[in-house]
């Protein structure tokens, strides 16, 4: 994260006599519209927060437009397209602070899988006329296109982060979020770990916690949705796998929402690529 | 980008962009061509990028696939979910025990009330109301908002209790769930499902009142229809004109394509007749099976006819069915007792796979190939809003003649309402292309 402070000073400043209120925007490239959906999923401070701060542009919530400029920029979604590429770098020039939210976002989401994988084959294996689809050879984070500020990661974002940054945000302070493994979150929970009692694939150890280590407590293994904590050792996750499972299925397990981030695509490269893409074999949608 | 106008085209042809459609999910707009007064073509525009989620779940097994077609939506998660997981353990022959079998029918109910509330206050109520936003809405009427986020919250809260979190819940499996739940933890639900169901009714009595544009028409409807209750998880697929499949047979009678004009992949009977899903449709084909409470708000009402032939009574709709899935969730909180087990044991295997849900957007339809070590072979999703294209468009051009008389605000803002009273779900439409338009010449 950056060290720079999360509001611009001065005019900005809670503390002023007449504070303006933060110009807010929520934007989307590729993907489900369920990190923004949070926001509105944050049903006790909404709109306490919406008088905090000035929401001029959130396409699924309201009508009134607005093309910029922002004091801050919730971006959702992966750069897909090459018409992505360029209104990216048209918001990133009219924001002061551009925040990434969701595994699409941050890592580029679970349609970075294609990434591995021949786009052309992939695009007419589902589209008829083919040539009529725009999008570029990879699904990308929004990192790899623009400066980003902050990032709130997650598949989707956790409504308790969200809320902390939001907090951060209208009170002039940095926001707390913090960087260590699910397995942290697990023990405190009181979960017995699936790992060690049930012999489940895990990626709680090297994945950021944030989530609350939902699957570990509904009786399953993390699968990564917050992508890679800091210093992941995957190589050594990716061994204790190995010891009862092909390389193909330890490339499947790290073949989730957040494949794209280093430490995972690591691990995918190293034990095979993720599974393909194959052949159609049901019939088609008419040409 | 985010202009809005009736820009006159020559020689008596108009040419109408809405760009940038709002309170949608997903990102799309409108472009009408109309030549002397008559809509010749009306052309909804979708520029959410291809995600190929087809090919993305090839080589997965049965329970990646659920957690990975979650992601086509964030708002209707569970209804993806839920139509791949009967239709793994109809393709496999898992047989679910009842109790898993009233979870599922909760949980979906959860995300039914999640969505509808959403949709009803949040996206739809702003345009009856004359203001551009919920929270504009709020600043006059905090009450009713606050109503509204509060019912959307009691659906919220069964997604999360059973699925460990409101937007891509974890739990659903093949054969069952991940976890058993205790009847303590079930029976937490009571209390905010029994506050709910007075908002949902209070929430009947609001939009029944509300005045809309007037817009007759006769679409073709098709919705599940069960035999004991309302269309969710299970059903038959039926039409206002007497089709009765299967829930695994939708591609016998329809078909994705692209059609002459435009490059969008859209579904439609394979001889070619458009058709709508949805709470309308749902209402029309199956209003005889809704929940006794549901059923007299709907008499009150007295609005069954116009629900089923003016689309912007669909507000009227999903509060009906807001009504339905809060009193059924608190009928199944009240029955349910723990299954003995998470979830079925099952073996992996080869086998075609299919099974049709009602969304609250509407039916959804996935089909899989499975190989023979039992890893997806190849997938067909067939989204709500997919199937639902023609058909607005046809009403379209029906209603926008009407309209385009009026100031291009007022024009604009009544066909943007019309488009959001089928709730479209961009994202959701997997293969929804960016339409190319012929100029008018």
């Amino acid at each position: 994260m950056t060290s720079q402070p999360w509001v611009a000073p001065a005019r900005h400043s809670p503390r002023a006599a007449t504070p303006r209120r933060p110009r807010i925007g929520v934007v989307k490239f590729a993907s489900c519209d369920g990190c923004q959906l949070t926001l509105l999923d944050l049903e006790d401070e909404l709109l306490a927060i919406a008088e905090r701060v000035d929401v001029v542009e959130f396409a699924e919530a309201t009508s009134r437009r607005s093309a910029g400029p922002f004091d801050v920029l919730f971006v959702e979604g992966s750069i897909s397209t090459e018409e992505q590429a360029e209104e990216i770098a048209r918001l990133r020039a009219v924001s002061t602070r551009l925040i990434t939210i969701g595994a699409c976002a941050t890592a580029g989401g679970i349609q970075a899988i294609r990434n591995w994988f021949d786009h052309d084959a992939i695009r007419s294996a589902v589209y008829p006329q083919s040539e009529f689809v725009e999008s570029l050879a990879m699904a990308r984070p929004v990192a790899d296109f623009v400066a980003v500020d902050g990032e709130l990661r997650g598949c989707p974002i956790s409504p308790a982060q969200l809320r902390e940054f939001l907090i951060a945000l209208v009170t002039g302070r940095r926001p707390q979020l913090p960087d260590e493994a699910v397995c942290l979150e697990c023990k405190r929970r009181g979960v017995v770990c699936v790992a060690v009692a049930k012999g489940l694939p895990c990626l709680g150890p090297v994945t950021r916690t944030g989530c609350g280590a939902i699957c570990p407590a509904y009786g399953r293994g993390c699968y990564g949705c917050f992508g890679p904590r800091e210093a992941a050792n995957t190589a050594s996750l990716a061994a204790w796998f190995s010891d009862d499972r092909s390389a193909h299925e330890v490339a499947r397990l790290f073949s989730g929402f957040t494949a794209w981030s280093g430490p995972f695509r690591t691990q995918i490269d190293a034990h095979g690529g993720p599974p393909g893409p194959g052949e159609p074999k049901l019939e088609r949608p008419d040409a | 980008m985010h202009d809005t106008g009736l820009p006159t085209g020559t020689s008596g042809d108009l040419v109408v962009d809405i760009a940038g459609l709002t309170r949608v999910e997903g990102e799309g707009s409108l472009r009408l061509r109309v030549r002397n007064g008559a809509v010749e073509e009306a052309h909804l525009e979708i520029f959410e990028a291809p995600r190929y989620f087809e090919r993305l779940v090839v080589g997965r097994t049965p329970d990646e696939v659920i957690d990975i077609v979650a992601r086509i939506c964030g708002i209707c998660p569970v209804a993806y979910q839920m139509t791949a997981v009967h239709a793994f353990e109809q393709g496999l022959g898992i047989p679910i025990d009842p109790q898993v079998r009233a979870l599922r029918r909760l949980l979906y109910c959860g995300e039914w009330i999640e969505s509808h509330a959403l949709h009803v206050y949040l996206l739809h109520l702003p345009d009856f109301l004359g203001y551009a936003s919920a929270l504009e809405l709020a600043r006059d009427h905090r009450a009713a908002v606050e109503a509204g986020l509060n019912l959307k919250k009691a659906g919220n809260r069964i997604v999360e209790l059973i699925g460990g979190r409101a937007i891509h819940p974890v739990s659903v499996r093949v054969g069952g769930f991940s976890r058993t739940f205790l009847k303590t933890e079930i029976t937490s639900l009571r209390e905010p499902l029994a506050a709910a169901l007075e908002i949902a009714l209070a929430t009947v009595d609001l939009v029944a009142g509300l005045v809309p544009p007037d817009f007759q028409r006769e679409a073709r409807m098709v919705a599940l229809r069960h035999p004991t209750e309302y269309p969710m998880n299970e059903g038959r697929i039926v039409s206002t004109d007497g089709l009765d499949l299967a829930p695994t047979d939708w591609l016998s009678e329809f078909q994705e394509g692209q059609v002459a004009w435009s490059h969008a992949l859209q579904a439609r009977s394979r001889d070619g007749r458009p058709y709508l899903v949805g709470p309308g449709s749902r209402l029309t084909l199956a209003a005889d099976q809704l929940h006794p409470t549901a059923a007299a708000a709907l008499a009150r009402t007295g609005l069954a006819g116009e629900i089923r032939t003016n689309p912007y009574r669909s507000i009227v709709a999903r509060a009906i069915e807001l009504v339905d899935a809060v009193a059924e969730a608190l009928d199944i909180v009240e029955a349910y007792q723990p299954p003995d087990r998470a979830a079925t044991p099952w073996t992996p295997g080869p086998c075609t796979a299919a099974w049709a849900t009602e969304a609250p957007r509407g039916m959804i339809f996935h089909a899989y190939a499975l190989d023979e070590r039992g890893f997806i072979a190849d997938a067909r999703i067939v989204p709500p809003t997919s199937q639902n294209q023609a058909a607005i468009e046809a009403d379209l051009t029906i209603f926008a003649p009407q309209v385009l008389g009026l100031p291009s605000d007022q024009a604009t803002h009544r066909i943007e309402q019309l488009i959001r009273s089928y709730d479209p779900c961009i994202s959701c439409a997997t293969h929804f292309l960016q339409l190319h338009v012929e100029d008018v010449g």
